[in-house]
């Protein structure tokens, strides 16, 4: 009861805190300096249509690589603590039976949403998409395959490998920027091109193309610690 | 009054009001996956109060195309900077919240209860 | 118009993340959590941040809803 009493005279102090900051906020009426400089050069400078793109790849690039590797460490600790204790534990594997419209549909929608996260990232500098959001759609895929079918195997290694020469590629797109344009990441080393094209903006598209391949590949590999007939706890 | 009732007032308080929802959640429940359900709601209330920092008054999408030329690029469009942020900030509130899954599983197998109150090894 | 819309969400936002906390099965408390996100991402294209509402919807609504599911199976297949 004392307890309940402390943590709701806890809670009113963090709702004072919270609203004295909210009582205080008006909305801006037009772009802060910096914004204005990204909207203005953003065109011309990096050649995509897509001005979060523009950011998130080419201005603050570096903030994508930690990311990246933030990423990397989590999917590394998952597959760690989920590993196989003991090979047959002498329990019959009970896998159950999937339907026959879940089956037919799969053979038809699985090469669709692959080709639907491809064409995502593909076009990350044109409309609303990029790397992350092509990576999760294919690994929405590859669920599907494993509900559809669940004695399907992943090969382990495979994905390790995958995901591992995605990384190298992307920094040593970062790298090849560095020797070959003026700066980390920059992507002015391909040609710019014209605004709107599929072929513009230099090297943001390649560098998308190993960030979702990275993504899909390690949220594979965290559903695939998970499934069910494998690491049994 | 008048002022409170503008489009980016309304979403800096759902999103602080889904911040003290997850919070209260977090402290109080007893069970160990609804901690982490509060854990997750936190994260959705953040970057909805971050993405409406960035929104200007009748502003369109930050896509220049047949919409936004390019000479009018900078007086009708929102602010990038916070979007880019808050891209980042969902795709790690989704390796962290796998991470915390993964720790409720380990805890689990070694003493086969959900309950926060079973695990005393480390109270004074 | 986009204000009262706005005001919608905010009120099924709020009755969703209550039963998220609050109830008792643990099932519809995680298909809470997925439907906040779904609901936060229509918001996110009133706020006109399309990236922001695409990410949300594949990641924050889709993968964690997932994930929560398969630990919960773990959990109660381990039982027998």
């Amino acid at each position: 009861m004392i307890k309940k009493g402390i943590l709701l005279l806890l809670l009113v102090g963090f709702v004072a805190v919270i609203g004295s900051l909210l009582i205080n906020f008006t909305g801006s009426k037009e772009l802060n300096p910096l914004a204005r400089y990204y909207a203005e050069n953003g065109p011309a400078e990096v050649g995509a249509a897509n001005l979060v793109t523009a950011v998130v790849v080419t201005y603050r690039g570096f903030d994508t690589l930690g990311e990246v590797t933030i990423l990397f460490i989590a999917a590394a600790i998952v597959g760690f603590l989920l590993k196989v204790l003991n090979a047959d534990n002498g329990r019959p594997n009970k896998l159950r039976k999937t339907s026959e419209i879940l089956e037919t549909a799969s053979t038809l929608l699985v090469p669709t949403i692959f080709m639907l996260g491809v064409y995502i990232f593909v076009n990350g500098h044109l409309t609303p998409g990029g790397g992350f959001q092509g990576g999760a759609v294919i690994a929405t895929g590859v669920m599907m395959i494993i509900l559809a079918r669940p004695a399907s195997q992943f090969n382990h290694k495979l994905i390790s490998i995958l995901e591992s020469v995605s990384g190298v590629g992307f920094v040593a797109m970062g790298v090849l920027g560095l020797i070959l344009a003026s700066g980390f990441l920059n992507n002015a080393f391909l040609p710019l091109g014209k605004l709107g094209n599929l072929l513009s903006a230099g090297a943001i598209p390649i560098i998308y193309v190993f960030i979702g391949i990275k993504v899909g590949s390690e949220l594979t590999g965290i559903l695939n610690s998970l499934k069910e007939n494998q690491n049994e706890i | 009054m008048a002022h409170y009732l503008t489009l980016e007032f309304l979403a800096m308080l759902i999103g602080f009001m889904l911040i003290v929802i997850g919070l209260w959640g977090m402290i109080t429940q007893k069970n160990l996956i609804k901690i982490v359900i509060g854990f997750s709601l936190f994260d959705t209330g953040l970057n909805i109060v971050i993405v409406s920092m960035a929104y200007i008054k009748n502003s369109t999408a930050p896509i220049i195309d047949k919409a936004v030329d390019v000479s009018q690029a900078a007086s009708k469009v929102a602010d990038p900077v916070p979007q880019a942020l808050v891209l980042t900030s969902i795709v790690i509130g989704l390796g962290v919240t796998a991470l915390m899954l993964a720790y409720v599983l380990r805890m689990y197998r070694e003493k086969k209860s959900l309950d926060i109150n079973s695990y005393t090894d480390l109270k004074w | 118009m986009s204000i009262i819309l706005a005001m919608f969400l905010g009120l099924a936002i709020l009755v969703l993340a209550i039963t998220a906390i609050y109830h008792k099965n643990t099932k519809v408390a995680i298909i809470a959590t997925g439907a906040v996100g779904l609901f936060a991402s229509v918001l996110y294209l009133l706020l006109a941040a399309p990236d922001v509402a695409l990410t949300e919807a594949s990641i924050g609504s889709g993968l964690s809803t997932i994930i929560f599911f398969y630990v919960l199976n773990k959990i109660r297949h381990s039982n027998d």
